[in-house]
């Protein structure tokens, strides 16, 4: 019932190793992929003005956030909450920053309570310039922020430079932001 | 103590692998009889040593030694026994050494129950298991040890997330790794036919039980797993084309795929080459599935190892397995000739069929998983690949092989007549033909797209009892003598019977409950009433209520239809502190015609709730239906053909004939 | 599955470790009029949540996911199209939220696949029967009827076997 001896054509020597090159494609793409961060997801933001929006203050602070107050230098805002545990790991390096005086620092106090995100403020420190309260988060959809805490590099035209989605850490800042913030300054351009 | 005995257990477990994986394949090769006899001890040693580092784990987990770091993350004094057991798998290195553990279980089966395979082929397929073990049992020593200690340690562990702690949850993971190793034996049983370079009806033989036991395990992990997801997430949906399912699903798919192609091996000895490629392909989307769920490579939830060293590990172990493996393949597989002819409508032809669509459904899954990678690492661009993807693409490539199920049995060996073999199947059409109508008449102003859905699954049904009434004769003659056909059949095709019935009632469970599904969304009060479907549920109000960790708020609905009460559904809202999160808890009324499903929600702040109910038409033939597939697998396992000396006999009587083996040598 | 039970349960209190999501502020309240409901729903399972990484914003407990469906309620209340609503969302967060991805330059490959890989299959088998067929043709030749009763006599053995 054998098959009679069909000879080995090139071609299906090829076939044969098919399999092979698929897999070893596969497993390239998964190494690369092993570097990759597939949760965060890049804003499409980045580039576009600032959107449309005005957030009044919060109880007994002054000045809210308007797109207005983001025209004319370059500055962070920094989306952050009373509830948020991570928000706390940044807060010390926004203390920092105002304290240095490098770069206005505004909040969006992202679905948030006023009376308790004021608690908070008075317990860790005030670094912002302006905040506003965005108690149903829509403005903040309106930002595409999706988590607790980002934080975005508006440049002087109000135009979303970067965004940094987590917590800010020390080396976010030296090799990331400050650079940037020094190129816009510059007039230069910033990717990040 | 007993840690370090179970640490030491498994440092001893690698030593043998390594042996195993080496000694018996040198043997095989200069044929030294000494070593090719090392295989089965050292695969019963191996196998015993595992189970005494497993068991060092359990114990460490039910007597709460909180000095490992393993358990003390995971687990806690005041955790009942059951999920304290299960607790060892619940985690990362614990899952990984109980894949280990099935594995040498495998292997200890085929060391203790082998006695039917030549030696040499024995030590073959024990080495190539070994080998898979000495990558594992290195993971798990040198970069997922769970007999790590912790000192000091604390007084008690930080517990298992509570939601775990659900009977379902213990065992779906055991089952789906059952399924998920018991794939190794098929691979491990072709490297071997590869190095020896012979691919016989016998082999097809020995192959297919573990194969098939390793389907049922699967299948009914699947299903266990998508039954879950049902009743616990609280939206109703069971399959959701999630990486981590995909990842269960296309071994799956594949599996199938070799089971069918391993009887035209058998009968025909035809398809080797295929069956070969198909064997080394099932088991390696195992350790890829293994390899995602790890990795965190892909956004799944559920991403056990983050830690970069783990992903680079098992990457390089998988690549090392599925490229040699396949390099092999590629050098070896023009010694095996495929034998029996066919015509392209025959048994045979419908099983090509059956293998061309199943394994197209498969690379479209997994091109579906990995195209957001893919196109991440070449654009940098992030995509979604959701269920609307899968559904539109594998759906319609499923479509033919359901058809082609119905006739694919009646079709003889070799040459078959479609015409002839629709002729045999005239109860199956009219059946079908009934459906059609039926389903149009009730369900008129129903989606169009149900008719023929519902169709199907009848047609696959009723192909499949009247393919089995037909091999007794069932009303063809005296019913005695389709009694003694009965009993003298073979369980094999009835187990066939059985899976291709079961998987028509998936199809009508997955087409009915999606076709008629009643979904009401709304904000009640009590007392107020609303009407799903048929049904019309009242609200009798929410209360708050303390669980053990958590606080939840629990409604109560009267459901009735045309005034009389069907049934009380108590569905809750769950708050827990730590870690905070929010569950829905739904009731769920499982009746002969389908569930009725509740959710509570929110209350608005002004006494009134938002509520959410589903009618679910049928939704329970889905789990049924894989249930009846795992018996019909279950049931052609206990074919004669199967058991222990069967295969021996066959191929002994083969090698008599100085011909290699095929159906009509025997 | 296992892990879809998870990914219910727990991943939406936090997303990547590091990120955290507030509790749902408003309570979602379907539509008054059933048609412009049905069109938000069909539209909530299109989007898929950003939190909980795999779930539609329909199916999602994630206060985010919350937020979304009231937004996509707003909108389609306050007239947009199905197309706009959606687009709306999209121009925030990216094509990323579309479960279904759209068939664009980088998708063409993902949507064409599975027609590829039959036909290429389909013609891998083709192959293999052509050079099969020279063999097949000298034994392809109709069985006649005592050859055919041989053929019943032995597949009818192996049933019984």
């Amino acid at each position: 019932m054998g098959e009679p001896g069909l000879g080995q054509q090139p071609r299906s020597t090829w076939l044969r190793l098919l399999p092979l090159a698929v897999a070893l494609v596969i497993g390239g793409f998964l190494f690369v992929g092993l570097g990759l961060r597939p949760k965060e997801i890049p804003s499409v933001m980045l580039g576009k003005a600032v959107p449309a929006f005005d957030l009044p203050a919060l109880p007994g602070r002054p000045k809210g956030l308007k797109t207005a107050d983001l025209n004319g230098q370059v500055s962070l805002v920094n989306v952050f909450a009373s509830w948020c545990v991570s928000c706390r790991a940044e807060h010390p390096l926004f203390m920092k920053l105002k304290g240095q005086g490098i770069v206005p620092v505004h909040g969006l106090n992202y679905k948030d309570e006023g009376p308790a995100a004021m608690d908070w403020l008075r317990r860790y420190g005030d670094p912002y310039d302006r905040v506003g309260a965005d108690l149903n988060g829509r403005v903040g959809i309106d930002w595409g922020v999706y988590g607790v805490p980002e934080t975005f590099l508006i440049n002087a035209e109000g135009r979303i430079v970067c965004k940094h989605i987590g917590p800010v850490m020390e080396s976010d800042l030296k090799e990331k932001l400050l650079p940037a913030i020094a190129a816009l300054r510059n007039g230069g351009t910033a990717k990040c | 103590m007993i840690a370090e005995l179970g640490h030491y257990a498994l440092v001893l477990a690698l030593s043998v692998a390594l042996v195993q994986a080496t000694v018996p394949m040198i043997g095989a090769w200069r044929g030294i009889p000494g070593w090719i006899g090392s295989a089965r001890p050292a695969a019963i040693v191996q196998c015993l040593l595992v189970i005494v580092a497993f068991g060092a784990l359990t114990y460490g987990y039910v007597t709460s030694d909180f000095s490992l770091l393993n358990v003390a993350s995971n687990s806690h004094s005041a955790k009942p026994l059951l999920y304290k057991i299960s607790g060892v798998w619940g985690n990362h290195e614990g899952s990984l050494l109980l894949w280990l553990l099935i594995l040498v279980l495998f292997s200890g089966a085929v060391a203790v129950f082998g006695g039917n395979l030549p030696a040499p082929f024995r030590a073959r397929v024990l080495a190539v298991q070994a080998m898979i073990a000495v990558g594992f049992t290195s993971f798990v020593l040198f970069t997922s040890n769970p007999f790590e200690r912790l000192l000091p340690a604390p007084m008690d562990g930080r517990g298992l997330n509570p939601l775990l702690q659900d009977p379902g949850l213990a065992f779906h993971p055991p089952f789906l790794y059952l399924g998920y190793v018991g794939f190794s034996m098929a691979f491990s049983f072709a490297v071997a036919a590869l190095i020896e370079g012979r691919v016989d009806a016998a082999w097809a033989r020995w192959v297919r039980p573990w194969t098939l036991a390793a389907w049922c395990f699967l299948t009914l992990g699947i299903g266990l797993g998508s039954w879950w997801a049902y009743y616990e997430l609280g939206w109703g949906g069971w399959w959701f084309w999630d990486p981590v399912e995909n990842a269960s699903f296309m071994p799956w798919l594949a599996g199938t795929a070799l089971l069918h192609s391993a009887i035209v091996v058998e009968k025909r000895d035809s398809l080797k080459n295929w069956t070969v490629l198909l064997a080394i392909l099932t088991f390696s989307l195992s350790l890829l599935g293994t390899f995602l769920v790890r990795s965190g490579v892909l956004t799944s939830v559920h991403a056990f190892a983050t830690d970069p060293a783990r992903g680079v590990f098992i990457l390089a172990f998988l690549v090392a397995v599925i490229a040699g493996s396949l390099t092999l393949y590629a050098v070896r597989a023009p010694a095996m000739k495929g034998g029996g002819l066919f015509a392209p409508v025959s048994r045979e032809g419908g099983l090509v069929f059956n293998n061309l669509l199943l394994s197209t459904a498969c690379a479209t899954v997994l091109l579906g998983t990995l195209y957001p990678l893919f196109l991440d690492a070449v654009t940098g661009e992030k995509i979604t690949v959701g269920p609307p993807y899968f559904n539109m693409t594998f759906g319609p490539l499923m479509v033919p092989v359901f058809i082609a199920m119905a006739v694919g049995p009646m079709l003889p060996w070799k040459r078959g007549d479609l015409l002839g073999a629709l002729q045999r199947l005239k109860f199956t059409v009219l059946a079908t033909l009934v459906a059609m109508f039926l389903t149009l008449a009730l369900a008129f102003d129903g989606p169009w797209l149900a008719i023929p859905g519902i169709a199907l699954g009848v047609w696959m049904i009723a192909a499949s009892l009247e393919e089995g009434a037909s091999r007794i004769r069932l009303f063809r003659g005296p019913i005695a003598e389709s009694l003694r056909r009965l009993s003298r059949s073979s369980r094999s095709a009835w187990g066939t019977t059985f899976a291709h019935a079961g998987a028509g009632m998936v199809i009508i469970g997955i087409v009915a409950s999606s076709a008629w599904q009643v979904e009401k969304l709304q904000v009640m009060r009590q007392g107020e009433s609303q009407a799903v479907g048929a049904y019309q549920f009242r609200f009798e109000g929410a209360v708050p209520l303390d669980g053990p960790n958590y606080a939840a708020v629990r409604g109560t609905f009267h459901v009735s239809r045309d005034g009389k009460a069907v049934a009380v559904l108590q569905p809750e809202s769950r708050r827990y502190e730590n870690p905070p999160m929010e569950t829905t808890e739904a009731a769920i009324r499982t009746g002969w015609g389908g569930d009725l499903y509740a959710v509570v929600g929110d209350p608005t702040g002004d006494g009134a709730w938002s509520t959410r109910f589903y009618t679910k038409p049928m939704i329970h033939w889905i789990w049924i239906g894989a249930f009846v597939m795992v018996f019909g697998g279950a049931l052609s396992l206990t074919d004669r053909r199967f058991r222990i000396g069967a295969p021996a006999r066959a191929r002994n009587a083969a090698r008599r004939a100085g011909i290699a083996v095929s159906t009509a040598s025997k | 599955m296992l892990m879809t039970v998870i990914r219910g349960l727990i991943i939406c209190f936090c997303l990547a470790g590091s990120m955290e999501q507030a509790w749902a502020v408003a309570v979602d309240t379907p539509l008054e009029d059933p048609v412009l409901e049905a069109r938000a729903r069909a539209i909530h399972k299109q989007l898929r949540c950003l939190v909980c990484q795999n779930q539609s914003i329909e199916d999602s407990n994630a206060g985010l996911a919350r937020d979304l469906r009231i937004l996509v309620r707003d909108r389609i209340s306050a007239g947009d199209s199905d197309e706009a609503a959606i687009g709306y969302i999209v121009e925030r967060y990216g094509d990323w939220v579309l479960l279904q991805p759209p068939i664009k330059g980088g998708t063409i490959m993902l949507w064409s696949a599975p027609v590829v890989f039959l036909f290429f299959a389909a013609i891998l088998i083709f192959v293999w029967c052509r050079r099969r067929s020279g063999p097949m043709a000298t034994e392809a030749s109709p069985l006649n009827a005592d050859e055919q009763d041989r053929l019943n006599a032995l597949l009818d053995d192996k049933d019984q076997a």
